[in-house]
């Protein structure tokens, strides 16, 4: 009972970080959801009632914890087939009957379906998609509409629309073209500009409110009408009045035609592909690293599904973009899907009409960067790296997918990777013989006091089977110690590896390890490249030269006697524990500089913050002082206008009464206020307040500190260094 | 309880090159076991047969073993399941086969039958040696079933009579059991406390069997337990082979049915990968 108290307590006591990441949520879902069902050939609008029909469903029915639902880019290419064959209502009628597949499949247990399908296919399915979507909208993003068979040709005729933009003679079309470029220009632009009060609205929200108001400036300024061509404005945008009057009657005429089964079986499979990987990688991002309930969020999302289409709304999907700027916004349950459900309500209740001011190429740029983020070719890149046959399984998807449809593709990627599978091993009878067995043995060690638990699989282990693999460690309590061992297997494919790999990072981040041993055999075994590749770290070919600023840092080193080294170090543990890193993905660090002891620890480090269309990489220069003795968790950063902002969202200021120089200009945060108090003696605060301004964190026994988010110059490397090594010196001196 | 479980060994001997082998194998646990060792032969007696396996029995006849050899023609099965019956045989030795890779084994189809139908314990040999490899680790299964009681005995006499190091009982515990799905966190916890309670339970189910068990079967023996959340059957086995025991011993089937070769279960599993020598009690 007093638990359950704890928790409504909690839930009070996070509401208002939620409602305002829920807020920032719904700036960038608004124009995502135009946009996406602009692009799938619906109603805008459509979009916008998945997701508050999702936000407000999945919040309540759910089992995830930090996810955003809505209309999902990966079910675009499907509703834009089901929209030419069935037309709207009958693709409404489809989006209905998906629903209560995918909320059978909740209840049958089944929600794991991604489980099933190799992990390059469906990478290959997804870029797809990407060039689906980037195909289609490019050219309204250059004010050229056209209507053509199929995905491939649309793509083929990019160059001749961009040669069009050169010679339009209609100068409407020519603005919607500009209007479209720039949009694009703010989606790519916008991550690389690290400005707080820039990115408290994201890029998409930007390009909205540039467009609204220069349709304004234009009318009330200049007294003129818009100048983009009035075919290229966002139309249709109903009161909410209008939406609930005018309910669309879902077509169930078709129910029995092929075209109409396999629409809602695509449907099907891609929502709850697209679900699982956001739910997934959510999950990773996710501060608290809880565990979504994966079943129990395909139920809700199945319910959602149904009433969105009821209502005349698009399928609803778990979305990556968007749960991952909640969570960088401070969204810690769902009740933040919740608010960004009631705040889209709300701008459609006050601005339905300002929002047809919004040129259609600019809601389209954002679309072409969403395609062009799913088919980035640093994918490719990463593919080809893992295995030759990799790309061979993620060109098949892809081109097949283009060609025929997502059925076809994802059915084709599993054929050509199980084909592979079998040419690489020479053997067919491995895979069939061995198949329905119960190849994974886990057993908590009954001798080992700690009690490892101990996985072994036999035969092969492969995207067909990893199910059985994933059954049990799933069962696994997180801050455990696992061995999992592959001796006597045979076979061990890319899917397992990468999601092995997942498992590492997750027991990881929560306190246990996770091992896999017994691949050093394959080693030697050329019948195992997937495993190779994985284990063995990429050869750096092009062992280039150090770059100005490295030399530069290499002589600094020297001249302080301290050592550097260029290198990139991928494991980053350390940083784990620092709040800052919390909801940021830390890619790797470079260019350390260590002190004798390796207490000083000065480095580059390249992280990212976000997910999909919302990720930011960032690189920053930060120095870790190991303490080698606990002092109170805290961040300290300059006070300023958006922490003031924070502070109404629920971030808590530790007040100083005695310092309030200290105070006004600091913000200091932490759990426990007390021991921060006792902490931050005289000498400690004024330390501070005589010292330029750094964000320093403490997670218990080191500092991290940095001062600004991007590579510091040679001259801020050398005043980093000094202020660590000073401030290290004050707080040797504090009583502890 | 029988303190005694086998005084009669028998075994299938044909020309193969595995012949001395098999022999040594069966003749040194007829002289540990102070059991008769009955040699089976499918075919005609002739002269030469008979001193063929007198010359490969030759160091044991010295050691006074007391045995016999049978010859009958017909059906293998049929021949090797009747002379087990006529002579009361008790413990009857069958070899394996090999397959595709060193390290794989399975029952071959008669063998697999005769398997399947005797009526007396079975022991199956993977890697039969004309030296002796001593037998250190033995694996026992410890399943809730009213056989288990005479396995885990039989396994301790043998262990006892082969002078291993130690014997590990596996509990196998199926996962309708547990029957917590884990999804989330919290469920997790709750399959855990479930995972645990259930171990306790068949711990003390098991210690009571060897409470048991005479102690001097249990004198110099290293007894552990294990339990395994698994597929019965399977599971052991491939306990078996990771822990690279040298000796499973099982529970003999409640019955094959057609059913049961089509979705094999139990020993099924085992006969179709053999993960070591496996003795099969009955």
């Amino acid at each position: 009972m007093s638990q359950e108290k704890n928790n409504i307590k909690e839930f009070f006591k996070a509401l208002p970080k939620n409602i305002f990441s829920g807020f920032v949520v719904s700036l960038i879902a608004l124009p995502l959801c135009l946009g996406l069902a602009m692009a799938s050939e619906a109603p805008p609008i459509a979009g916008v009632i998945a997701a508050v029909v999702g936000g407000i469903v999945v919040s309540i029915f759910g089992g995830s914890y930090v996810t955003i639902t809505g209309p999902g880019n990966g079910l675009v290419g499907v509703l834009l087939v089901a929209v030419t064959t069935l037309g709207l209502n009958g693709t409404y009628a489809a989006v209905i009957c998906s629903g209560g597949l995918l909320l059978i499949l909740g209840f049958l247990r089944m929600g794991k379906l991604a489980d099933y399908f190799p992990s390059s296919a469906i990478q290959g399915m997804l870029a797809a998609i990407g060039l689906i979507i980037l195909g289609k909208q490019f050219h309204i993003m250059l004010g050229n509409k056209i209507s053509r068979e199929t995905s491939i040709d649309y793509l083929l005729e990019i160059p001749s629309t961009i040669g069009d933009v050169f010679v339009f003679e209609d100068k409407g079309l020519l603005y919607a073209a500009i209007a479209g470029v720039l949009s694009l220009a703010i989606m790519v632009f916008y991550p690389k500009i690290r400005n707080k009060y820039l990115q408290l609205i994201p890029a998409p929200m930007w390009i909205v409110i540039l467009s609204i108001s220069f349709s304004y400036y234009y009318e009330l300024v200049l007294q003129q009408p818009n100048p983009i061509h009035p075919d290229y404005m966002l139309s249709g945008i109903p009161t909410l009045n209008e939406i609930i009057t005018q309910l669309p009657r879902p077509d169930f005429g078709g129910v029995v035609s092929i075209s109409f089964i396999s629409s809602v079986f695509a449907l099907t499979l891609i929502a709850s592909i697209e679900s699982l990987l956001s739910i997934k990688a959510v999950d990773k991002l996710d501060p608290e690293k809880r565990r979504s309930n994966v079943n129990k969020d395909i139920k809700a999302l199945g319910l959602a599904t149904i009433g969105s289409g009821f209502l005349g709304g698009l399928n609803v999907v778990t979305v990556i973009a968007r749960s991952s700027v909640n969570v960088n916004n401070g969204g810690s349950n769902r009740s933040s899907n919740f608010f960004h459900a009631t705040f889209l309500v709300v701008f459609i209740l006050l601005f339905s009409t300002q929002l047809t001011r919004i040129p259609l190429p600019a809601l389209m740029a954002i679309l072409v960067f969403t395609g062009y983020r799913l088919a980035a070719p640093e994918k490719v890149q990463k593919i080809f790296y893992i295995g030759k046959e990799q790309l061979i399984i993620f060109f098949v998807t892809l081109l097949v997918t283009l060609k025929i449809g997502l059925i076809t593709g994802i059915v084709a990627g599993v054929g050509v990777t199980f084909i592979i599978h079998i040419v690489i091993n020479k053997s067919f009878g491995m895979f069939f013989r061995n198949i329905l067995k119960p190849n994974v043995l886990m057993f908590k060690e009954q001798s080992d006091e700690n009690g490892t638990y101990y996985v072994s699989v036999k035969h092969f282990c492969s995207f067909l089977n990893y199910n059985k693999l994933k059954y049990k460690l799933d069962a696994i309590p997180e801050d455990k110690d696992v061995v999992v061992d592959f001796s006597m297997c045979e076979f061990v494919d890319h899917t397992v590896m990468e999601n092995l790999h997942d498992y590492q990072e997750l027991f990881l981040k929560k306190g246990g390890h996770f091992e896999v041993v017994g691949l050093d055999m394959h080693d030697t075994d050329s019948a195992h490249p997937f495993a190779l590749r994985r284990l063995l770290p990429v050869p750096n070919i092009f062992k280039s030269n150090l770059t100005k600023r490295q030399t530069n840092l290499e002589a600094l080193a020297k001249d302080y006697s301290l050592n550097y080294t260029s290198t990139k170090r991928k494991d980053t543990h350390f940083l784990d524990n620092f709040m800052f890193f919390k909801t940021k993905k830390i890619n790797h660090i470079y260019n350390q500089i260590t002190g004798e002891k390796e207490d000083l620890l000065m480095f580059d480090i390249e992280f990212s913050e976000g997910e999909f269309i919302a990720k930011e990489v960032v690189r920053s220069t930060m120095l870790h002082i190991d303490l080698h003795r606990t002092i109170p968790q805290f961040t300290l950063d300059k006070e300023g206008f958006l922490e003031k902002v924070y502070a109404f969202a629920g971030f808590k200021d530790v007040p100083f009464e005695q310092h309030s120089d200290f105070s006004k200009r600091f913000y200091l945060l932490g759990e426990d206020e007390k021991a921060i108090k006792n902490f931050f003696v005289n000498d400690l605060v004024q330390f501070f307040e005589c010292n330029p301004y750094y964000h320093v964190e403490s997670n218990g026994n080191s500092l991290l500190v940095f001062s600004k988010e991007r590579l510091a110059s040679n001259k801020e490397v050398k005043t980093l260094l000094n202020f660590g090594k000073r401030l290290r010196e004050v707080i040797y001196k504090t009583p502890s | 309880m029988n303190l005694k479980p086998f005084t009669t060994i028998g075994i299938g001997v044909t020309f193969s090159p595995n012949l001395k082998a098999n022999i040594s194998e069966a003749a040194r646990l007829s002289l540990f076991f102070q059991a008769k060792l009955v040699l089976i032969h499918v075919g005609d007696k002739t002269t030469d047969k008979e001193n063929a396996f007198k010359t490969f029995l030759k160091p044991y006849i010295d050691q006074n073993i007391d045995y016999e050899i049978v010859f009958k023609t017909g059906d293998p099965v049929d021949v090797i399941l009747s002379a087990t019956q006529e002579k009361d045989i008790d413990l009857l030795i069958l070899g394996a086969l090999q397959r595709e890779t060193f390290f794989k084994y399975y029952v071959g189809s008669i063998a697999r039958k005769i398997t399947r139908q005797a009526k007396c314990s079975v022991l199956l040999l993977i890697n039969p040696s004309v030296d002796r490899i001593a037998c250190q680790h033995i694996v026992v299964n410890g399943l809730e079933d009213p056989k288990t009681k005479q396995t885990v005995t039989t396994a301790f006499y043998v262990a006892h009579k082969l002078s291993s190091d130690k014997i590990t009982i596996v509990e196998e515990i199926s996962q309708q059991e547990v029957a917590v799905n884990v999804d989330d966190d919290k469920s997790l916890r709750k399959s855990t406390i479930v995972k645990e309670r259930l171990k306790l339970r068949e711990d003390t189910r098991v210690k009571k069997i060897i409470d048991d068990i005479p102690s001097e079967y249990k004198s110099s023996l290293a007894i552990n337990t294990q339990p395994i959340f698994g597929k019965r059957g399977y599971s052991i086995g491939h306990y078996a082979q990771v822990v690279r025991a040298d000796l499973l011993v099982m529970n003999a089937p409640v019955k094959t049915s057609f059913w049961d070769r089509l979705f094999p279960h139990d020993i099924e599993h085992i006969l179709t990968e053999l993960p070591t020598d496996v003795l099969i009690i009955r």
